[in-house]
């Protein structure tokens, strides 16, 4: 459960919209189901009384929508945002997607959030959700209220998650946590030492379940692009292709490929997915690729760093060495 | 029945200022290498999307070399320099994959060096033969 509850949230939002400090409130409504959280903007306090929630299922990750929100705002934009979300702010302002001063950054301090995938997979027929202290209380259809566990349900970012830390606010709500030394890279390691077969087998498994909705693109704050490849009409990979592998596997690349050094890691691509592709592997492959070969870094940890793939060195290793760095198998 | 002996498609990206002249030398010096290795010129060798890698395999090439000026000898001062860090993500995530790694190699081929060039070739050519078809991307759609 949130240490910071949504009254808290309300209070500060009524607040700074009231003495003026800001002209619109970006947070969370709720949409059709108690799990499925959409992300709203609020100009009224009626609205924000009525409509904001915050709960664990408020993953957004709500910097990218900086971007389209602050253009034609007159005056600033209050945005709540988890210590992951902070991360993916600095990045998009290092590349200067947004204007700082049109924004009134609240961080909130995190105890991380639920997945609705692994809830469905446990309780059948949610009605509705109560967050007690010690478990949540879902009220169902079929068995009535049954006790989860938050342990239980905890999104897999947030269990690898790699930093509690805030590394941008105005303000800080709650309390500021530390980096952490998460375990997130071992998945992938244990990719790496599969077989080269058996590594074709698991993402053709998990690709082709791909529906190519695009919203893992749609989601990402590193994809900020006004025009995007996979929208050509010529690229012969804006659509799904039925029975065809190269096209899942060029979209995923390429996608992948086009945040390499900016992704921070908030993980959003596989929450959002609808066919729960582990795309965060393909990401963390890459920051693993550019720690090990490059030098560790963190895309977001601070604003204006170098992304390491429009960067170099004269000694770096040739393409063919990457394979011998020991952790593949051949 | 003869079975048709298999020939593998290469596609080449080499750079206008050093392998691409370094080609043209190994032809001056009659220097063989295999028909099949198709040369693409690009201005230099950072010019190379990795998408235009994919997208040689989804048209139907089994192998692609990529071919640049060494490290410091760039035409225009960085761009290989970029281009390695590059290439050395998208060999690894295609490796990641599960796609062979045969199939994709990066060479620096200066203007003077024909007899490399066209070493190299020859190798390359050699070593994707010996992998036969590219199954793991090619585009369906895209079969003759
Ligand atoms: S990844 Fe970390 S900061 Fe982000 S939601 Fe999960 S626990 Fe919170
Ligand atoms: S969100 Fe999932 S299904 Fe949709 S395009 Fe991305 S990977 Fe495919």
């Amino acid at each position: 459960m949130q240490k910071i509850t949504r009254d808290q949230l309300i209070t500060k939002a009524v607040e700074l919209l009231s003495n003026g400090t800001v002209s619109a409130v970006l947070g969370w409504q709720k949409g059709e189901f108690d799990y499925d959280i959409t992300p709203a903007v609020f100009t009224t306090e009626e609205e924000i009384k009525n409509n904001f929630v915050y709960n664990d299922f408020c993953g957004a990750n709500f910097s990218k929508y900086l971007v389209a929100k602050t253009k034609k705002l007159e005056g600033k934009i209050l945005v709540f945002l988890k210590p992951c979300d902070t991360y993916s702010f600095n990045q998009l302002l290092t590349e200067h997607r947004f204007d700082r001063e049109k924004v009134y950054a609240v961080a909130i301090g995190c105890e991380g959030m639920a997945d609705v995938v692994k809830l469905k997979n446990k309780v059948d027929g949610i009605i509705s959700i109560d967050y007690k202290d010690d478990a949540m209380y879902v009220d169902t259809l079929y068995d009535g209220t049954v006790k989860v566990d938050y342990a239980d349900v905890l999104a897999e970012r947030c269990i690898n998650c790699k930093s509690k830390k805030c590394v941008a606010y105005d303000e800080l709500m709650g309390e500021d946590g530390e980096v952490i030394d998460s375990a997130r890279f071992d998945e992938v390691a244990r990719l790496e030492a599969m077989t080269p077969d058996e590594r074709f087998a698991f993402w053709q498994n998990e690709l082709s379940r791909c529906i190519r909705c695009n919203a893992c693109r749609d989601a990402c704050p590193a994809c900020t692009c006004e025009k995007c490849v996979f929208d050509n009409p010529n690229s012969g990979v804006e659509n799904k292709a039925p029975a065809n592998s190269f096209e899942e596997q060029m979209f995923h690349i390429i996608r992948a490929y086009h945040v390499a050094g900016r992704c921070t890691d908030c993980g959003e691509c596989s929450r959002v997915c609808p066919q729960n592709i582990p795309l965060h592997l393909l990401n963390r492959k890459f920051i693993k690729d550019i720690n090990e070969c490059y030098g560790e870094y963190q895309a977001g940890a601070e604003v204006g760093s170098r992304a390491p793939l429009v960067d170099y060195t004269e000694g770096d290793l040739e393409p063919g060495e990457v394979f011998e760095r020991g952790d593949n198998n051949a | 029945m003869q079975m048709k002996e298999y020939k593998p498609l290469i596609v080449a990206f080499c750079c206008n200022w050093c392998s691409y002249a370094g080609a043209d030398l190994a032809g001056n010096n009659r220097l063989n290498y295999p028909a099949d290795v198709k040369i693409i010129r690009v201005p230099c060798s950072c010019r190379v999307n990795p998408m235009f890698i994919l997208r040689a395999f989804q048209r139907g090439a089994d192998g692609v070399i990529l071919c640049g000026c060494h490290p410091g000898d760039c035409h225009y001062t960085s761009g290989n320099y970029y281009t390695r860090r590059r290439m050395a993500m998208l060999f690894s995530m295609l490796d990641y994959l599960g796609i062979e790694r045969e199939r994709t190699r990066v060479e620096w081929v200066s203007a003077a060096e024909g007899a490399k060039f066209a070493a190299t070739m020859n190798d390359f050519v050699a070593q994707v033969t010996a992998l036969g078809e590219n199954k793991r991307l090619e585009d369906l759609r895209c079969k003759r």
